[in-house]
């Protein structure tokens, strides 16, 4: 099954995050909580589904000169509508989520996606794929959200895991587990461990900085 | 004679190369009509959904607060949750305005310079240094009665602002309650404002003398008279700053003109 190779490439050997590091903003500030991740993911999720299958339907058809504009006005609709049903239906979680679903239009994964496949490929296809790299995102920021909530807070989607010492138990939360710069570090961690078991991923030195030991400085 | 069906007219825009100007602008005017059609009405048909969560989010926040404050629950039930109205008023003048309770943010307000203002080193008493022009008071009323003012008063501490809900009866000089909203003072010594059996000392407390003076204060030990409160142990400045609070909001650049206003019985009706 060829197809489904668009599904499950983009899961951990073509990462849209830990291997292309797109939409890591959102991923830094949506997962302190698994709730937040979840409904984070699931909405970009949608939001990536829905504009790739419209823009593959209407590919032959998008003039080159005006592509760009015509892909962020169909993202940014769907967005739109992403954010008002979960305004509508999950109140509490959209005051949390403050502007990061509204944010889902700046993500460079959905642009990339539908700029690099969705332009090219039928229908069918662009879903797979849309799907595997929302689900790809997702992935990582459960992860993340995962890691954050347990050891930041001692529970998990809200329930208590670890009972902290503020309500009796044994488990002093770790503060900095709730605060952005840890995200970083755990990416970083992720990063290196999958690049560590797949090291197809490393990428090549760009760059050296050559030191000459005869050069003088002028 | 031309063709007037219309689906030969969109065949032949669609057989035209995508790189022609009609072409070009057509796709640009109907991508963006379907999607307005598809923003609108996603927003007009999710608006009463959205209204009511966010009625729902107001009800419950002043839910809480009047559950953190002890006996005052009993009162509003005694009159009706109904009749607790909010109010934003503007504290230069005393008199209401007509924002919305739910839209302001008065700790937003409070740092914008547009919508604030420097107080005066030697009047800045609560050392807040800067506080917005308007603020939301509580007001419940039984019949037309004055019965329940909710004021809310801040103060720098001995390590961290203290946000309270001063509760004011309706001949606005006794204490319905006090309440802290807010306080990061030392656990076990200022912290301990946060207690309900201190806060239990608040109640039928007198703010003003007969010569309309604020007197009402924390002392330091037992309290002799209704204008005192009893002090914590070690805790002297927290409680120097919540008689700061009450005396600056209570003062010339806190509520004076809104209680004056209510006195009256004029304006904030």
């Amino acid at each position: 099954m060829k197809r489904l190779q668009h599904l499950y490439t983009p899961l951990i050997d073509n990462n849209p995050v830990t291997l292309q590091i797109l939409g890591i903003c959102s991923a830094l500030a949506v997962t302190t909580s698994m709730t937040t991740a979840l409904v984070m993911s699931l909405a970009l999720i949608v939001v990536l589904v829905a504009s790739s299958m419209i823009i593959s339907a209407i590919r032959h058809h998008i003039p080159t000169s005006i592509r760009l504009i015509l892909q962020i006005t169909i993202i940014a609709s769907l967005v739109i509508v992403a954010d008002q049903v979960i305004q509508a239906f999950a109140f509490d979680i959209s005051q949390r989520l403050s502007i990061f679903v509204g944010l889902i239009v700046t993500n460079c994964l959905v642009l990339g996606r539908a700029e690099a496949f969705a332009m090219r490929n039928p229908v069918g296809l662009s879903a797979l794929d849309a799907l595997g790299n929302g689900l790809g995102y997702g992935l990582v920021l459960l992860l993340i959200g995962f890691v954050r909530e347990l050891f930041g807070a001692g529970t998990l989607f809200g329930q208590t895991v670890f009972p902290t010492i503020h309500d009796g138990g044994w488990f002093t939360p770790l503060n900095l587990m709730l605060l952005a710069p840890s995200a970083f570090f755990l990416l970083g961690l992720l990063i290196w461990a999958i690049r560590s078991v797949r090291p197809a991923q490393i990428e090549p030195v760009d760059y050296e900085i050559s030191i000459e030991p005869n050069r003088r400085a002028p | 004679m031309p063709d007037l069906n219309p689906l030969i007219w969109w065949a032949r825009l669609l057989a035209l190369p995508n790189e022609s100007r009609t072409k070009t602008i057509a796709m640009a005017f109907i991508v963006s009509g379907i999607c307005a059609l598809l923003v609108s009405s996603a927003a007009v048909l999710l608006a009463p959904m959205r209204d009511a969560n966010l009625a729902a989010e107001r009800e419950a926040r002043l839910a809480a607060m009047l559950e953190s404050m002890p006996g005052l629950a009993d009162i509003v039930a005694q009159y009706g949750a109904d009749s607790l109205e909010t109010v934003v008023v503007d504290l230069e003048t005393g008199e209401p305005t007509d924002i919305d309770p739910a839209t302001f943010d008065i700790a937003a307000a409070a740092e914008v310079p547009e919508t604030s203002s420097i107080i005066p080193g030697e009047a800045d008493i609560a050392g807040l240094g800067r506080i917005a022009d308007l603020a939301p008071i509580h007001i419940l009323r039984e019949d037309g009665e004055l019965r329940l003012v909710i004021l809310p008063i801040s103060a720098v501490g001995y390590q961290s602002t203290i946000r309270a809900h001063l509760a004011l009866e309706g001949d606005l000089n006794t204490v319905a309650g006090l309440s802290i909203i807010e306080q990061g003072e030392t656990p076990g010594l200022g912290a301990r404002i946060e207690e309900p059996a201190w806060q239990a000392l608040w109640p039928g407390k007198e703010l003003a003398g007969d010569d309309g003076e604020i007197r009402l204060s924390v002392v330091r030990g037992r309290a002799t008279s209704a204008f005192e409160v009893d002090g914590i142990t070690g805790a002297t400045r927290t409680g120097n700053a919540i008689t700061a609070a009450i005396h600056f909001w209570l003062g010339d650049y806190g509520f004076d003109d809104v209680l004056a206003n209510l006195r009256q019985g004029a304006g904030l009706q």
